[in-house]
Formats: C-alpha cells, structure tokens, sequence
C-alpha cells in the first residue's frame, strides 16, 4: 500500500516538546504520568501519536492545549514551544488568545463535544466573537462560508440546528469547522474518529487533510487504530505509560520497528483475512431465527407515526460451536437483532427459536425458566457488572437464582476465574479493581457461568485496546470450544469480524443485505453495501502483524513472525 | 409545542377534579353532623337546621356534590362560618400580600443563590466553595423564626432602618412596600438561598465535566462565558425544578413568617380558620394550594423545553 513519503525537515517547525513531565497535582514523588516527552511536528505534517489506552496521548494533547484539569495534573518539567511561546508559563488570557488562534483541538465525541443546548451556527460563531472584530453580519457569513468548506450540506438549514439534529459526522464537520475557521498552524486531533462509522471516519480523514493542504496546517493526530496511521500519518510516535518509547517515519515505522514494544502493538492488529470456518460441534441448530421483525414506535395519541422499521425480516441459524458475526454501521438494526433475541426488547415479528423452545412471543414469566440457555455479553465492561457487588457475588447470582446452592455456585466461580484466567482471589474484590481487559473477562465468566447454549456478544471488544482485544477474542475462542457454545457476535469491526466469525451477516438500515460463510462475504463481497464497508476499513491493504503489506493470493495464517 | 402545552394544560383537569373531591369529602365524611362540626358546640337546633340547609345536607352526595362544583366553577367558595362573609372575597383580599411577599422572596434567592452556586462549583474545593456550603448548611438548619426575629432586632429596633412589622401594597408607593416587605422576604429567602444554591452547585459541577466545557476552552471562551452561556442553561433543569417546588412551597409556608410580621396575608388566615374550624375557608385554602402547585409545576415543565432543545414532546 500507499504511505505518505513527504519529507518536512525543512518546513518551519510549529511545536517542540522537550522534556515535558506532568505528574498528580501537589504530589511530586508520585508516579508521574508523562515522563519526559520530546515530540516536534512540523507546518503541513500529520504526527500520529498512537498508544493503548492510559499510555498519556491525551494528556500531552491536553498539556499543549493548556487544558490539563488543574486540581488533578500539573506539569512538572520541561518545556512546549509554538512557535516561540513558551506554553508552560503562559498565563490565562494569554493561553485562552493562543487557543482557536494558533492552536485548535477536535475531540473523540462530536456529540458530547458540542454544547447540546446552543445552535451548531451560534457555536463555530462564538469563535469569530471571541477573538475578532468582525460584525455579527460578517461573523455570520465568514460561519456560512466555513461550513460550505467542511461540505456541510444545506448550510442554511444546518447553522440553525441543534447538536441532536445531526448525524455523528456532521456533528465532526462541524468540529472541525470550529476549530479551522481562524485557521491555526497547529490542529490536535484527539481520536476524532474513533466514534464514527467506517464510512464516515474515511470521509473525516479525507476533510482533515484537505483542510490541512489547503491552509498549510500541522496535525497531531491521536489514535489508537493503526488502519488510521498507515493511511494518515507523516510520522509516528509510539506511547507507552508515559514514554514516547519510539518515533519514526511511516512507512519505517511498519515495516522494521526498532523497538519491542512497537512489534507487540503492530502485531495485536487483526488483519482483514478471515478465518477458516469451523465445523458445527453437533449438527443441529442451538438458535433458528425466523422472519424477525422490530419497529419502534408507531402510535401516539395526538398525531400517528409510523415507527421506526429497525430490523426487517432477520433469518438465521446458529450451530454449537459455531460464531454467527452481524456487522453494520450504527442504526443497521445489529444491536436490536441481539437484543430482541435475549428478549431484552419484545420483537414485533418473527420467531425465535432457542434450544428448541420458540421465546419470541413468551411473557416475562414463561420465558424465565428459559433465560439461562442464552446470555449475553456488553460492550462497556465499565458499566456492565455491579459495582457494589464482588465478583463472586455478580457470578453466583444467575446460577443461584435457578437452584444452584451457594457453595456449588461458589465452587464453579472459582473454576470460572481459572477460565479466564484471573486469580482465585479475584473473586472478593469489586470491579472498580480490575482492568478493562479483565473485566471484561469477568463478563464473559457471568455469561458461562449460566451455562448457556447462546452467547450474544454486543461489541464485546469494541471499548478495549488491541492488545487486550486479541486476548479476549483469544478466551471467546476457548470457550466456545471448551463447552460448545453457539455465538452470536455483534460487531461494527470488520478486523474483528473477520478473526472469530465462520458464517457473517451485513445489514443495513435493517434489512439484511448479505449472508454467508465469513471467508466469501469479505474476501468477495457481492453487495455494493459491504463492499464500501471493506473498501473504507483503514490500512486494509496492510498487514500488520507481519509488518508488510497483504499477499491477496496466500491468506495469512495469523500473528507469526 | 402547541399540542404538548394543551396536553399538558388538559392534564391538571383531572388533578384538580381529584382534589375537589377529595375537599368535598373532608367535610361531607368526617365522622358525626357535618352541620355540628360547622356550627361548634353552642349551637341550638335551630342553627343547625339553617346550616344543613344552605348545605343541602339532606340532598343525596352526588347533588350535593353538584350544586357544589356548580358553585366552585362560579367561583363562589362558600361563606366563612366565622366572619359570614364570602370566602373568595376574604383569600382575594390576602392573596395580593402573600404573593408579593413569595414573588419577592424567589426573586432575592434566585438573584443570590445562583451567583453563588455557580462560582461555588467553578471554584470547587476552594475557601470560596466551603463558605457557600456552610450558609447553605446554616440556611437550612437555623428555624425559620428565629432568623426573623434576629433580622428584625438588627435591622429594625437597632439600626431602625425599616418598619418592625406591618404591611403596605405596593400600591402605596414602592417605598413603603418594600421597606415592609424587605425583612419578610429575606427571612423567608435564607432556607431557599440554601437550597437553591446548593442545587445550582450539584448542577453545575456535573456539567462543568462535560466535554462540551473542554471545548469551549479549546475555542479560548473566556470564564464568565464558559460559565454562564455554555453551563448555566445546561445545569438549568434541576435548578428550575427546585425554583419551582421552592415557590409552591413558599405560599403554603407563609404562615410562620406572616405572623412573625403581622402580615395580613394567607398564611394567618389559614391559621385563623384553623383554630376556629372555619371549613369553609379552610376547603377554600387546600383547593388554592392545589391549584398553585398545578400551575407552578405546568408552568416549570412548559419552561424545561425553552433551556433545553432536546426535551419536545
């Protein structure tokens, strides 16, 4: 593949970090969480600063920008340099001159990022007011003309709304105007895409660097997603607690990494290729789903409305063993397909048929007895276990509840804790002690505890770092092997998709658009739909895990060296 | 808007129907003659016939329950057992004194206890943060008289610069109604300083995390404005509804400071009617409350959609 090769040693230098240490406010001998940065980004280059999560790429972002929380971090050494001002000593008014000015920032979230209650106009707006003269009729076409740059459409329309009333990628359009319209040397991208759907995030990068060539701007550009680096990135710097561990080129960097770290980050990256499909454990069908049908809404007591059709016709079947992927964009209906079938929600439509006994029409009482055959997993493993509970409470709950005694529930979690490889004495503490990765894995011991013939996984790994990724995509694996689980796994990451699912369903807008064996669906796609799914996905011409670029003809096997 | 206001607005019906009821059986099925109880002790036969009679107590409950929704949408509350006079004349005559003395004392805590609330949170954990809890801690704990009869040996027997007690309608000139009205409204203004400011603190601390914050320092907003442009109108809902319930609250809760003041508002007149087992006057009072609380509390949800564009219904 393609990688950026532009030389910038001569063009004039926007920042310079050197030393730059920040550590716990008020605590000096603590820890400190930046530990001597030195970074340069030069007018027209994308640095990429890239890391797992805690590594301390927001916080450099945030220090350079003035924006560390003052009662939590403080810098404690070193210097930032914008070109010839001295960030670390700037005052407040200073500071708050440079921002917008010299220096912008776009965020991961565009929908928490904008003010919910004020127009997306008023607030690219407000910049104008803040740091210029101009009239507010002036401010006011100077905002227009700006949103027509960022390929906003119906500007008129748009200038008027509230945040709410766009889609996600609007929503960054609109960012990306604010933070562009005194068009600054230095743009700090904060994962600006990591929230937004792959067709959606290849047309914000594409914006970004249009943007950037058109004014000459400097980007430091934060991400976790290596697909994103290979495709943007000048440069790269490698963060690891606290460190700036190594700094290169692009194209060097994926092709010999100098430094361990890097080759473990490098290799954690699934690639495109998918996997082998497996045999059935058994041949019968654990879950057979026929013509599911959810609208939202409809009704209403004033005026009717005709609902929201989110999932349309669904028809599948799950064998023991085998890994079923539905993948889709926000708002092609995956999630409400997994939730109707843990019969979360009530599905307008269709049947669902799990273990031999169709739940879709069940009331909550028939359908009690029935739960423990399929569980499910969430995304968010922050929010998905009690934090009030201990570990072996959130694990013997179920098993209890459908007349396990307490001492043989309480013997199966400790087994559980070596399934997932977590200690023993796991099991007294809370959540609030573990890592995202190992709660995660928690979840997952939840779910197996019950000992289910489904498994719904919904984004189970979306909110964790590659390494830990491929570590809890690794015990899924084991699981299902292990007990002969049958598993539904939701997922907007194709990469992922195509590491643990044998059969794969695309849908869009609610309708299911292609089905079939994992291998021919996204090595062949035969709809346009899936296609532009594959075609957006981010550095998928590269391997990785092998540092070169994918051989179409030989599939690779995986993470070897 | 239009149709989520009329819904709303058809919604109290049912809500004050129910309280009307529930009014008109307070009398009708308290234990013993309702004519007795109206009439006292010393009342001879002859009375309590008159009374039965303008009650219609030997009518069936559904005509009488008729003839007295009949009277209610006419406006005609009842004649006061104590005075004999109209009971809508007697409240519409204390009602002006009582409701200026409310307006002004939510306008004295929400003009102080915002400000305060807002650079309490913006100044979390610092001196000025403590000494805002602290008066909001005192606020709540120090009764409501005693704060009354300190502001009144302070202000008005030492320094002598307002009126002890008494009441003029700002009809009287500005003047004297405010000089009158001030110490009322401050007293009655400490617990819903407190609690208001305390509300406007919680609220604002949360939306000060917000990322939308972040941003608008990134744009380089300068503090008053991050303040009380980007937060304020988001930290707006718990606030209103605190506003909202405070100023129901405060018409029914008249009744200590009024007579701390010598006012001649609702509150003593409720009391009045209480200790005489006046019940038409009382009948009249909880239906006014009630209706107070329904409107306030309409006019509090209509204003959430204003602060926030997201709530439409």
């Amino acid at each position: 593949m393609e990688f950026k090769s532009k030389d910038f040693t001569d063009a004039k230098r926007v920042l310079k970090i050197r030393g730059l240490t920040v550590g716990l406010t008020g605590r000096p001998n603590a820890d400190p969480v930046l530990r001597g940065i030195d970074l340069d980004i030069r007018a027209g280059e994308t640095h990429c600063l890239v890391g797992e999560s805690g590594s301390g790429k927001s916080v450099t972002s945030l220090t350079a920008m003035g924006l560390l929380p003052k009662d939590a971090l403080e810098i404690q050494g070193g210097s930032i340099d914008l070109e010839g001002i001295e960030i670390t000593q700037a005052k407040p008014a200073q500071m708050r001159a440079l921002r917008a000015r010299r220096i912008a920032m776009i965020f991961q979230e565009p929908m928490t990022a904008l003010n919910p209650v004020l127009r997306v106009g008023e607030q690219i707006e407000e910049v104008l007011n803040m740091h210029s003269d101009l009239s507010r009729a002036e401010a006011r076409a100077r905002t227009i003309d700006m949103m027509e740059q960022v390929h906003l459409p119906d500007v008129e329309r748009i200038y008027a709304a509230f945040p709410h009333q766009l889609s996600g990628g609007q929503r960054q359009r609109i960012m990306i105007a604010m933070a562009l319209i005194l068009d600054p040397d230095l743009l700090i991208a904060d994962e600006p895409t990591t929230a937004l759907d792959v067709t959606t995030q290849l047309q914000i990068l594409k914006l970004i660097s249009e943007m950037q060539e058109r004014h000459g701007t400097a980007v430091l550009f934060i991400t976790h997603d290596m697909g994103v680096v290979a495709e943007i990135a000048d440069t790269v710097s490698v963060m690891q607690k606290g460190r700036i561990v190594e700094s290169a080129p692009i194209r060097q960097l994926l092709t010999a990494p100098k430094e361990d770290y890097t080759r473990k980050l490098l290799q954690a990256v699934p690639n495109l290729d998918p996997r082998a499909p497996r045999a059935p454990a058994e041949a019968r069908d654990v879950i057979t789903v026929d013509g599911l049908e959810m609208t939202y809404g409809g009704g209403g007591f004033f005026r009717a409305s005709q609902g929201v059709r989110a999932a349309r016709d669904v028809n599948f079947t799950i064998q023991p063993g085998r890994t079923l992927g539905i993948v889709g964009e926000s708002g092609s209906g995956k999630s409400t397909v997994a939730r109707a079938i843990m019969r979360l929600i009530d599905p307008t439509a269709g049947k669902v048929t799990v273990a031999g006994t169709e739940i879709a029409k069940l009331s909550r009482r028939q359908l009690q007895p029935h739960r423990k055959h399929f569980q499910i997993v969430f995304q968010d493993p922050y929010r998905s276990l009690n934090p009030r509970w201990t570990v072996a409470r959130s694990l013997c709950e179920g098993p209890i509840n459908f007349g396990t005694s307490r001492a043989d529930a309480m013997e199966h979690a400790a087994e559980l804790m070596e399934l997932v490889e977590l200690p023993r004495d796991a099991l007294d503490r809370y959540p609030h002690q573990f890592s995202g990765g190992q709660r995660q894995r928690i979840a997952i011991a939840r779910a197996v505890a019950m000992k289910p013939d489904l498994l719904v996984a919904d984004e189970a790994v979306s909110a964790l770092d590659v390494s830990v990724q491929a570590q809890v995509l690794h015990l899924l694996d084991d699981v299902q092997e292990k007990f002969g689980i049958a598993m539904l796994f939701i997922t907007h990451d194709l990469r992922v998709a195509a590491q643990i699912c044998d059969e794969v369903l695309v849908m869009q807008k609610g309708v299911v658009v292609e089905h079939g064996p994992a291998g021919e669906v996204l090595a062949a796609p035969r709809h346009d739909y899936t296609r532009n799914l594959i075609e957006a996905a981010p550095g998928r011409l590269w391997d990785f895990a092998n540092f070169r670029a994918l051989d179409r003809t030989a599939p690779a096997t995986g993470a070897t060296l | 808007m239009f149709f989520y206001i009329l819904k709303r607005i058809l919604a109290t019906i049912p809500v004050m129907v129910i309280v009307a009821i529930f009014v008109f059986l307070l009398l009708r099925l308290t234990p013993g003659d309702p004519a007795a109880i109206l009439a006292g002790d010393a009342a001879t036969p002859a009375q309590l016939e008159r009374i039965r009679d303008s009650l219609g107590l030997n009518d069936p409950l559904l005509v009488q329950f008729g003839t007295w929704m009949g009277q209610l949408l006419r406006g005609d509350l009842g004649t006061s057992l104590l005075s004999n006079t109209s009971v809508a004349g007697m409240i519409g005559d204390r009602l002006g004194p009582t409701l200026n003395i409310a307006l002004m004392t939510i306008v004295i805590s929400v003009a102080l206890a915002v400000p305060m609330g807002v650079i309490a949170a913006w100044r979390h954990r610092s001196w000025v943060d403590f000494l805002v809890m602290s008066f909001s801690v005192l606020g709540f704990s120090v009764p409501v008289f005693v704060i009354g009869y300190i502001l009144i040996q302070i202000f008005a027997i030492d320094l002598k610069w307002v009126p002890v007690q008494g009441y003029k309608s700002p009809t009287d000139g500005i003047g004297p109604f405010f000089s009158r009205a001030i110490l009322p409204s401050l007293t009655l203004a400490t617990i819903y300083i407190a609690l208001i400011a305390r509300m406007t603190r919680a609220s604002m601390l949360e939306v000060l995390g917000e990322d939308y914050i972040r941003t608008a320092r990134a744009k380089g907003v300068r503090e008053n404005v991050v303040l009380f442009r980007h937060a304020l109108r988001n930290a707006a809902v718990p606030i209103l509804t605190i506003i909202g319930t405070g100023f129901a609250l405060l018409i029914s809760g008249v009744v200590v400071t009024e007579s701390v003041f010598n006012i001649p508002g609702i509150g003593r007149l409720t009391v009045d009617a209480i200790l005489a087992r006046d019940y038409p006057v009382i009948q009249a009072m909880i239906l006014l409350t009630a209706g107070i609380y329904v409107t306030v509390n309409l006019l509090i949800d209509i204003s959430y959609s204003f602060f926030d564009p997201r709530i439409r219904y």
